[in-house]
């Protein structure tokens, strides 16, 4: 190809640019309610939240990544013409930017799932033809739009009322929190690598059998649960903190075990979000050194998903942690012992969703989770006006993705095509 | 801006117990308010109602802010109307104590010697009663914490029972006090008599309104 090097250059720039975005906006949603709950500072959730977004993204991102660059594309129909998955995904990557920048200025919430999904809906629909598209694949995509935050919301009700019988309701409640929520942190750690094993390390080039993987997730679990007893030891228990509120200790043992949901909740989003950067960069990076075969069927490359942790990383160094700041400081009412809970099933819903190949938005999974607890009574105020916005966010940024998309499309189609 | 910026509300909890705090300041002033009258001194208590109807209007403006930060669209822990109906009542106990500073300041109203003690008597335990309302109003962020389950709606339960139990008490008083003043009407004036009847309606009405704080409380334990 005349200008392989150029695209490959221009796709990791658009790429990078992507992988910035995500960091710099979409992780504060995140990591928001760990810092609102005061589980962490905004420097300590900047310091977990560069770790394990990185990892994240590294260990468990293939399955997504796959998805974007090839998962929702018939390949057939494109082996003739590989130059237009190039200006495609080029033009997907520049119109999920787009409406980034569009977004963003106009105080909008943004969405990179659903713009990059419906950027490459679009060009491949309307610049290929109808065809091109496997609709099955994004009906099921669209789907686990509504299914996670209903799943992350049934598990967060669980957590909950499970935390209010074994511990908010009982005659000691310290005391059972400091011998039940132990079990809370063994179950993050257990769940997490479980989920992580199975389905995503494929492309790390680790094979673990069904009874290796079980053994290595309890024992991470265990070392979670080990760590997490030894910090709670540490806690300075106040007597007189409780003559105000009554819980307000039994707050600071939730706290300890926030900081592991915290570290989940990242990882999840790590996992799930890189693929929006750097799943076209990974399709155009296949044409190029393939010289013209659309689809390869080998994993993706590694140093593709560093380098979309990597521009996570430093998005959030550089802006993300103004907004995290912003958003920590408005949430004044969640406290730790309903934090994990919508954390715990967040996180274990994006991660399942990424083992599986299924891009999702991870606010709006953390918003199913919130609900869920609020169902629980467990939330003072909720407002309802955000579902509203979560259902006007798939009506606009999926066509408007779609639209700039084709847009660009025909741009570079002209230029080089 | 973002999802998680807008989903969080400012709980109404707070601003509830605030509301009830200023409250039984409010009534509690009625205290000094009634020795200065016992002892004659109008300008002490001309003060003392000055300070209750200051405090009276703190409140009001308390529940007017509460109101107007209670929008239709929020799924909350309690029912809105469950909340506005404690806020409502809260609002009589302050606007009773008001009431009845004003009307007897208004007519340098003064008591038989022998029924004061009693009256008074009678005025601390409906602060009381006030009193804990406010109590069982304090428990509030404890029941939103454990989810409005368990032992922390047991603990509620039985302050307001002891709720009822002390307007039991300011009941069999307002009695006592009305047959001493039965048995003494006819040697007073028969305008002031009225309206020592109406006064001592009224100071059975702050426990009345106390324990129907309890009462929507407890509505909004059971939902």
């Amino acid at each position: 190809m005349d200008y392989g090097t150029l695209f490959i250059v221009l796709a990791c720039v658009f790429g990078l640019f992507m992988a910035w975005g995500v960091g710099a906006n979409d992780v504060a949603n995140a990591m928001g309610t760990s810092v609102g709950a005061k589980a962490l500072t905004v420097k300590q959730a900047i310091l977990v939240a560069a770790i394990f977004e990185f990892t994240g993204a590294y260990l468990a991102g293939g399955a997504v990544t796959d998805t974007i660059r090839k998962g929702m594309i018939d390949s057939d129909l494109l082996s003739t013409q590989p130059d237009l998955l190039v200006f495609g995904m080029l033009a997907s990557l520049l119109s999920a930017g787009a409406w980034l920048l569009i977004a963003s200025r106009m105080g909008w919430p943004v969405s990179t799932i659903h713009s990059i999904v419906g950027a490459i809906v679009g060009f491949a629909a309307v610049g290929v033809g109808m065809d091109a598209v496997q609709w099955g694949k994004f009906g099921t995509i669209a789907a686990s739009w509504i299914i996670s935050p209903a799943i992350a919301g049934v598990l967060a009700w669980w957590l909950f009322k499970s935390v209010q019988r074994f511990i908010l309701d009982t005659d000691d409640p310290l005391r059972n929190a400091r011998r039940y929520v132990p079990v809370y942190m063994f179950l993050v750690g257990f769940i997490l690598t479980l989920v992580t094993l199975f389905k995503g390390l494929k492309h790390v080039g680790v094979e673990l059998s069904t009874l290796q993987g079980y053994g290595l997730a309890a024992l991470v679990g265990l070392l979670v649960m080990v760590i997490g007893i030894l910090l709670i030891r540490r806690i300075p228990f106040d007597p007189e903190a409780d003559r105000d509120f009554h819980y307000a200790n039994v707050e600071k043992v939730f706290a300890i075990l926030m900081i592991f949901t915290a570290c989940a909740m990242a990882f999840a989003h790590g996992s799930n979000d890189v693929a929006n950067a750097v799943g076209p960069i990974a399709a155009v990076v296949g044409v190029v050194q393939s010289g013209g075969l659309v689809m390869q069927q080998t994993v993706v490359p590694d140093w593709i998903l560093l380098l979309g942790g990597a521009g996570i990383v430093v998005g959030l160094v550089t802006y993300g942690h103004r907004v995290m700041a912003t958003i920590g400081r408005r949430i004044t009412e969640l406290t730790p012992s309903r934090g994990f809970a919508c954390e715990l099933a967040a996180a274990t819903t994006v991660v399942v969703a990424s083992g599986t190949g299924l891009p999702i938005s991870t606010t709006h999974t953390l918003v199913g989770a919130v609900l869920g607890v609020g169902l629980a009574r467990g939330i003072a105020a909720l407002n309802l006006y955000v579902v509203r916005t979560i259902f006007l966010s798939w009506i606009i940024t999926l066509p408007a993705g779609a639209l700039m998309a084709i847009t660009f499309f025909y741009i570079l189609n002209g230029i080089f095509g | 801006m973002s999802y998680i910026f807008d989903l969080f509300g400012k709980s109404p909890v707070s601003p509830l117990q605030q509301h009830m705090a200023k409250v039984q300041a409010c009534v509690a002033e009625l205290g000094p308010f009634f020795e200065a009258v016992r002892d004659g001194d109008w300008e002490r208590a001309e003060r003392q109602q000055r300070l209750i109807a200051e405090l009276e209007g703190e409140a009001d403006n308390l529940k007017k802010d509460l109101r107007l930060h209670l929008p239709k669209g929020w799924m909350m822990a309690m029912s809105r109307r469950d909340l506005l109906e404690v806020l409502a009542e809260q609002d009589r106990i302050a606007n009773k104590a008001k009431d009845i500073a004003g009307l007897i300041l208004g007519r340098h109203m003064g008591f038989p010697p022998e029924i004061m003690p009693h009256l008074i008597e009678f005025l601390n335990r409906c602060i009381d009663a006030s009193r804990q309302a406010q109590i069982a109003i304090d428990e509030l962020d404890e029941l939103v914490e454990t989810g409005f389950h368990g032992k922390e709606v047991q603990l509620v339960e039985s302050m307001i029972t002891r709720l009822d139990d002390i307007e039991g008490d300011t009941d069999a008083l307002q009695v006592q006090i009305r047959g001493m003043l039965f048995e003494r009407e006819k040697q007073l004036p028969p305008v002031d008599v009225m309206f020592m009847y109406r006064i001592i309606g009224w100071i059975g009405g702050l426990a009345d309104h106390a324990q129907r704080v309890g009462s929507k409380l407890q509505l909004m334990l059971a939902r």
